[in-house]
């Protein structure tokens, strides 16, 4: 899972009212080179919680965005490359995602988040 | 005829390993689903502005259809309820990123943040109750609200679906209908009982209010509207669009009567669209300070 789908995702449980950000539990991280689409980068600037990448991408052990976005450094070629490491070249292999409210972990094996709720969580 | 999967198991126990993998080595399966994912991409128009989009592909399988996605640029992230499928997906590295997910259940997706969907072959399960607690109203309702609220003003979902039979499609209409969607089905190829496919195209949001439904194709390929076959059983295109202005009724003084208007029901509800059920009330007349 890369940190752009991390950054959409939130706890569905019944009753959680604000199931965003899940929390980010590494136990496995990989990278994987992607070609760079400015215009992409830049469409999803507006829609990504800035805040919420930055802390993710330190948890899967990259430190290099700014702990602000602004959307005038997307006029910079080295903000855009880092913003789309970020993004799109980090993979949470293993590991968790937790939600915020109740602490619930949904495990990550190969990959792929396992979001399937309990029969009381739905 | 072959029985309906969806009739045999639940999906995730239906889509085990040999299943998922018998599935996604069958070359005609795999035209067929690449075929089905390239119509809907089409039907999901997106503008024409070569920037990728973030769209979602849901019951995404081995990832067949995600890879029409990916061919056209875009970025996805699929859900799939079979893990099976999904370990294939992992195998032949698909580039989407992948969820295990029940779609029934309703979708973790922040608010707006997605700019359209897809799903291929997959609605209809949720149709069935596998489990006692499961109520297939329900699970639309959770499935189809979520999905609206993922959405991007002016996005469009486009499903490709088997439904059982007219009730199934209609369950499936009325629940995307009362999440608040505008749209309706087309149906490519609707006088060939093998090529005959349904997709049932949704809009949602503002920009939904003068949405169309777009024509399905025929044999030859060529588009074809439903005014040349008005009063056809296999319409084209049926369009249930709740946000369309009804059309005012001719003011008649005495009235259609029950007996009309329950045939009209039936004439629109053969061709797929919603029709509120019979009830004593219909055709019933109104007191006169209405
Ligand atoms: C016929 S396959 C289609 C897969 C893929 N879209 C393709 O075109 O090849 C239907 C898929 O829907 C999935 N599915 C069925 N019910 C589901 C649910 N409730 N939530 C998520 N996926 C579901 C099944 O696991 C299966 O992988």
């Amino acid at each position: 899972m890369r940190l752009l789908t991390h950054n959409m995702l939130s706890s569905n449980i019944k009753g959680v009212t604000n199931g965003f950000p899940l929390r980010i539990e590494a136990v496995k991280v990989e990278e994987k080179t992607v070609e760079m689409n400015t215009d992409f980068l830049k469409n999803m600037f507006v829609k990504i919680d800035w805040k919420v990448l930055v802390e993710a991408s330190r948890t899967l052990g990259y430190a290099e965005l700014p702990e602000e976005g602004d959307s005038s450094f997307l006029e910079s070629d080295e903000f855009l490359s880092r913003f789309h490491h970020a993004l799109l070249e980090l993979h949470l292999e293993e590991g968790a995602l937790i939600c915020p409210e109740t602490g619930r972990r949904f495990p990550v094996t190969k990959g792929i988040p396992n979001m399937l709720l309990h029969e009381d969580e739905v | 005829m072959a029985s309906r999967p969806e009739s045999i198991a639940p999906p995730e126990i239906f889509y085990d390993d040999v299943e998922a993998r018998k599935y996604t080595s069958s070359s005609r399966i795999v035209q067929i689903q690449a075929e089905l994912s390239e119509r809907a991409l089409e039907l999901l128009a997106l503008p024409e502005d070569g920037v990728p989009k973030l769209l979602l592909d849901i019951g995404c399988g081995s990832g067949l259809s995600g890879e029409t996605l990916s061919e056209d640029g875009h970025h996805w992230i699929g859900l799939d309820i079979s893990p099976s499928m999904l370990n294939i997906a992992v195998e032949r590295e698909v580039e989407g990123d992948l969820l295990l997910a029940d779609m029934g259940q309703g979708l973790g997706i922040r608010p707006g943040v997605i700019d359209g969907a897809i799903s291929i072959s997959a609605v209809q399960w949720l149709c069935n109750a596998d489990k006692s607690s499961h109520n297939p109203r329900l699970r639309l309702k959770a499935f189809f609200t979520s999905l609206y609220k993922c959405l991007s003003n002016g996005a469009r979902a486009v499903f490709q679906v088997y439904p059982e039979n007219i009730d199934q499609r209609e369950l499936i209409l009325n629940a995307a209908m009362r999440a608040g969607f505008a749209g309706g089905i087309v149906v490519d190829f609707p006088h060939s009982s093998k090529k005959r496919k349904e997709f049932l195209v949704l809009t949602c949001g503002q920009r939904s209010m003068n949405a169309s439904v777009p024509n399905g194709k025929d044999e030859d390929g060529e588009s074809c509207s439903d005014d040349d076959m008005e009063e056809d059983e296999n319409q084209t295109v049926c369009i249930s669009d709740r946000h369309r202005p009804r059309k005012r009724p001719k003011t008649n003084k005495s009235g259609k009567g029950r007996e009309w208007i329950m045939r009209k029901k039936d004439q629109m509800k053969r061709r797929g669209n919603v029709v509120p059920p019979n009830t004593k009330y219909t055709g019933r007349k109104r007191k006169d300070r209405f």
